[in-house]
């Protein structure tokens, strides 16, 4: 029925519609109206919000199975329209006084975020290929937004390069499944491994070319090697949105992929998801100990959490804790999210139009000059060490939780292992703001100092009070088809 | 006894109301936030008054309970649980007798960002309270960690000069042990389907061999908190560098969440694991005696000389709480107090002394005794409490431990206690030396010579500490009394697990 398939990806497509009639409004408006052009995104990100928070689709399964608009993915719909209604106040001031200050920033911001959602409901390997080309692109362009300065133009493009490599992988893997099974998507595919007719093997190295694809896109090690640069390069209010969303669409796709469509492959892809997640966590933390640069700092930063959340992803693999895990993983991405957007926001205060002040050295003294904005980065930083009371300690107590109970114990202990090692380059932050001398230059931009405030308490208090959030993640976890 | 009034929670929470006072001080009104703070813990020592009042002695278990709901999730239930009994009642007391004279030590010590420093020391006094009356083992481990971060701030931001190394060495030496205990509590919690703490010891249904690993897991956090040897290499760096209010609250009370830690949850959760390592634990303890002696007599720095005797004292009280009989623990619950209040009142000691000529050289001084009469006395009373002299409150926590340590069927030999007793000469020496070099002889330093005696504030300070130092010297009953019944019911608990595993 065609137009309960439309209402089921109602939100995707008022946001594209939205973004498409935006990007025409921006070009009749006047040099002063252009400024509001970043609210009326806003707007837009927030309606779509609001769809998928109150208009419950009619059907699961919509298109003819093409996407399933279920828990996980309404749950996932969610976070990926908060962290850009999010990243809208981040870029207002940035991007002016970097001198970027286009609106197509904007539009590509919302395609970006229409393809995340995508991603987050499709069921299909075309769909999820064509709903990761939809979010990857605006980003490409988002990272080389800063043309002509070098360093964007380099990320951009090293972006760019490593992510088509990236879907390359994707295609042939699907490729692959096609071949064998005869379908593209993910149930039929089930459907006809367990009834003998596909090959088991080469789904299981289609399934690996996924693992390798998504790699690269959620910047699992060893596929993370453009992380560093990329976020270096590209324009930070950019990247406090990659940072969080591609992360999350990737894994987006992990779980939904690897839970329901191979779990014949289960046995072979567990260890190898339990070696990356290993290896992640290592990588990403000591590589992050020698950064003096914070852009760096939390690149690597990001390439550890993702370890993290790939301990969920392996200890998805056992038959009863996969509703867990996926719960886990859930509220991890949701506390990484808010925690991570608030950090970036913090570092969009301090860094100065000519791009610098983004080595550790300008954060000297910030608790003098801006106490609250210290408080508020020490939160962040202590959330992604996971000290209690924060969301990020409740974060990795259920992702090291899910993997106890899937018997991952290895596992657990190195993430908690490394969690102490990223607890020196977290702290070293801290160390500088609170115990050196200096003269920082915060900005103090008004919806920048509120996005802060807003990802700060909630960081805190949402550590404090947890169920609704918990609530939700779990309810998100149950009601995904799992085998 | 009100039923309804929250007394535990207020006792914990109500550090908040001074920090919001605090918060609302104008900028440059520093006796103000002095005052606001001192107020605020005097109000939560009242709180914890009242709780005594209306705590039964007789009754082992739990009182005073609150619990509520926090969160549930598909395998587990976190609750907010406290609870105060006879294992932690003194503890409390301590704390919060403790933060009020260590806020009265800053008056003239701390003048940079006044603000900020008390708004840390009460948010670590709504830690430490926490840490004593959690019987949730989420709930714990919240608290638990959550004093780690205003300690590294008072370390790191009012320090000595090494004060970031020393800050950021003490997070993360004490973060290590807790993960491992983040673990372990993460197994529990998901096995038992709750993290609470009574439930817990009640099911009773651990098997040896993973009681084993779990109680190696828990040890990892208590026991680098204690610290125990070797584990001890942080605490002289964080107790130099720390200021003076740190390093009392930092020795008086943190420390002492390591050897509750074992006494609260290793013992009853894993007593069979208990029965196994106690000769292990204990030799450790004894190492440590005799190692935090020796080390503090060559000793230059006498905060550093101090700081080590801390781990001499606490192997003391880890030998009495491993020797898992009555006589033992009570010993070992004792001196912990008794380790709070002396050496509490050593590093106020030397913090006066500090402030007043900006060294803690050994050297530096000689003959104080003509010039501060006042102090001097003071400091004799409270060093020989920390080196055990019978009358005064070391004694009957050594005397003790050495008791049950003596004949305890858990050791299984008398030769802990024989080598801990080296321990108690050791203590002499080095006690001894260190009031001889600073105080006998004549006066060596022109600087030493104008040294003003302690202000009356100061004598407030250190007033309560020698009442209890006799009071616990002279008739320690009422605070053995306090604890006994709870100590009976534990050791019935090792017991048991010790029938059963035969």
């Amino acid at each position: 029925m065609p137009q309960a398939d439309l209402l089921a990806i109602l939100p995707i497509v008022v946001l594209s519609a939205w973004a498409c009639a935006l990007l025409l409004i921006e070009a009749f408006l006047s040099g002063r109206a252009k400024a509001a052009v970043p609210w009326l995104a806003a707007a837009g990100l927030l309606a779509a919000l609001a769809l998928v928070v109150a208009v419950p689709p009619p059907v699961v399964s919509a298109y003819g199975g093409m996407v399933e608009v279920d828990g996980l993915g309404r749950f996932l719909e969610a976070l990926f329209l908060l962290a850009g209604t999010l990243a809208v106040p981040l870029a207002v001031d940035y991007t002016r006084r970097q001198g970027i200050a286009r609106g197509e920033y904007y539009t590509l911001l919302m395609f970006s975020v229409a393809g995340m959602m995508l991603i987050a409901v499709a069921a299909d390997l075309i769909v999820v290929f064509l709903a990761l080309e939809l979010l990857s692109i605006p980003l490409y362009v988002l990272a080389a937004f800063a043309w002509p300065r070098p360093e964007s133009e380099e990320s951009g493009m090293k972006y760019f390069l490593l992510g088509a490599f990236a879907s390359a992988f994707l295609v042939y893997g699907t490729a692959l499944a096609y071949g064998t099974a005869g379908s593209t998507n993910l149930r039929v595919i089930l459907a006809s491994l367990q009834a003998g007719q596909a090959d088991a093997l080469i789904v299981a190295v289609a399934a690996a070319l996924w693992l390798v694809g998504l790699g690269f896109k959620v910047a699992a090690v060893p596929f993370h090697m453009w992380t560093p640069d990329v976020y270096d390069g590209a324009p930070t209010s950019a990247v406090a949105f990659m940072a969080v969303g591609a992360k999350a669409a990737g894994f987006a796709v992990l779980l939904r992929l690897l839970l329901i469509g191979f779990p014949m492959a289960a046995n072979t892809w567990a260890p190898i998801v339990g070696v990356v997640a290993a290896l992640t966590m290592i990588w990403g933390n000591v590589a992050a100990i020698a950064q003096t640069n914070i852009k760096r700092m939390l690149a690597y930063s990001s390439i550890a959490h993702a370890g993290y959340l790939m301990v969920a992803v392996a200890a998805g693999s056992s038959v009863d804790g996969a509703a867990g895990a996926v719960s886990a993983a859930l509220f991890y991405l949701l506390a990484y999210g808010i925690t991570t957007i608030g950090a970036w926001a913090v570092v969009l205060a301090l860094e100065r139009s000519d791009g610098t002040g983004t080595s550790l050295d300008d954060y000297a003294g910030l608790a003098r000059r801006r106490p609250w904005m210290a408080l508020a980065m020490s939160v962040f930083m202590l959330s992604l060490i996971g000290v209690p009371p924060t969301l990020g300690f409740l974060g990795k107590f259920f992702v090291f939780g899910s993997a106890i109970s899937a018997g991952l114990v290895g596992l657990a202990v190195i993430g908690v292992l490394t969690s102490l090692v990223s607890a020196y380059y977290y702290l070293r932050v801290v160390v500088y703001m609170y115990m050196r001398a200096g003269e920082p230059e915060p900005r103090a931009e008004v919806w920048l100092t509120a996005a802060i405030a807003a990802t700060a308490a909630a960081t805190f208090f949402l550590g404090l009070l947890p169920q609704p959030l918990l609530d939700l993640a779990v309810r998100a976890g149950l009601s995904a088809p799992i085998h | 006894m009100q039923l309804t009034f929250p007394l535990l929670s207020t006792l914990i929470f109500l550090p908040l109301v001074g920090i919001l006072v605090l918060l609302l001080v104008p900028g440059r009104r520093t006796s103000l936030m002095r005052w606001a703070a001192l107020l605020t813990t005097l109000a939560v020592l009242a709180v914890s008054l009242v709780v005594l009042a209306s705590f039964d002695p007789e009754n082992p278990s739990l009182q005073l309970v609150e619990r509520h709901l926090w969160f549930a999730v598909a395998g587990f239930r976190v609750e907010y649980f406290v609870g105060v009994d006879g294992l932690s009642i003194l503890l409390v007391l301590l704390t919060t007798l403790l933060m009020g004279l260590a806020i009265l030590s800053t008056w003239t010590a701390v003048h940079e960002r006044v603000r900020e420093f008390m708004i840390f020391f009460l948010l670590l006094e709504i830690g430490m309270v926490g840490v004593f009356l959690a019987m949730d083992l989420f709930l714990f481990y919240v608290f638990w960690e959550f004093t780690l971060v205003p300690m590294y701030f008072l370390i790191g931001m009012w320090g000595g000069e090494r004060r970031m190394y020393a800050a950021v060495k003490f997070f993360l030496y004490t973060m290590a042990g807790s993960i491992l205990m983040l673990l372990a509590i993460l197994w529990l919690g998901l096995e038992g389907g709750s993290f609470n703490v009574p439930d817990l010891i009640a099911r009773a249904a651990i098997p040896a061999g993973t009681q084993f690993w779990l109680f190696l897991a828990f040890a990892a956090a208590f026991a680098i908190k204690v610290p125990m040897w070797p584990l001890h290499s942080w605490l002289p760096d964080a107790h130099v560098e720390a200021p003076t209010a740190g390093s009392v609250i930092l020795a008086g009370v943190l420390l002492k969440m390591g050897t509750y830690g074992f006494l609260r949850f290793n013992i009853p959760l894993f007593p069979q694991a208990s029965l196994q390592l106690a000769p292990w634990i204990a030799a450790l303890g004894v190492i440590g005696i005799v190692y935090g002696a020796a080390v503090s007599y060559p000793q230059r720095d006498v905060k550093k000389l101090v700081a080590y005797s801390s781990v001499s004292h606490l192997g003391f009280v880890m030998l009495g709480l491993f020797a898992l009989n009555a006589e033992g623990i009570q010993g070992g619950l004792l001196q912990m107090v008794n380790h709070g209040l002396s050496t509490g009142a050593l590093f106020l000691i030397v913090g006066m002394l500090y402030e007043r000529r900006h060294t803690r050289e050994l050297d530096a001084f000689g003959g104080l005794w003509k010039v501060m009469p006042l102090y001097a006395a003071l400091t004799l009373i409270v060093a020989l409490s920390s080196m055990g002299l019978p009358g005064l409150n070391g004694f009957v926590g050594e005397f003790t431990i050495l008791l049950g340590s003596y004949g305890s069927e858990a050791l299984g030999s008398p030769w802990f206690a024989g080598v801990a007793v080296i321990g108690i000469i050791l203590a002499a020496i080095y006690i001894l030396y260190m009031f001889q070099k600073m105080f006998l002889g004549p006066v060596t330093q022109e600087a030493n010579r104008t040294l003003k005696d302690l202000h009356w504030r100061e004598v407030v300070t250190l007033f309560p500490l020698i009442v209890l130092i006799f009071w616990i010297g002279l008739y320690p009953a009422p605070f053995f009394n306090l604890m006994s019944a709870s100590v009976n019911r534990l050791v019935e608990t090792v017991q048991v697990a010790a029938l059963a595993a035969h």
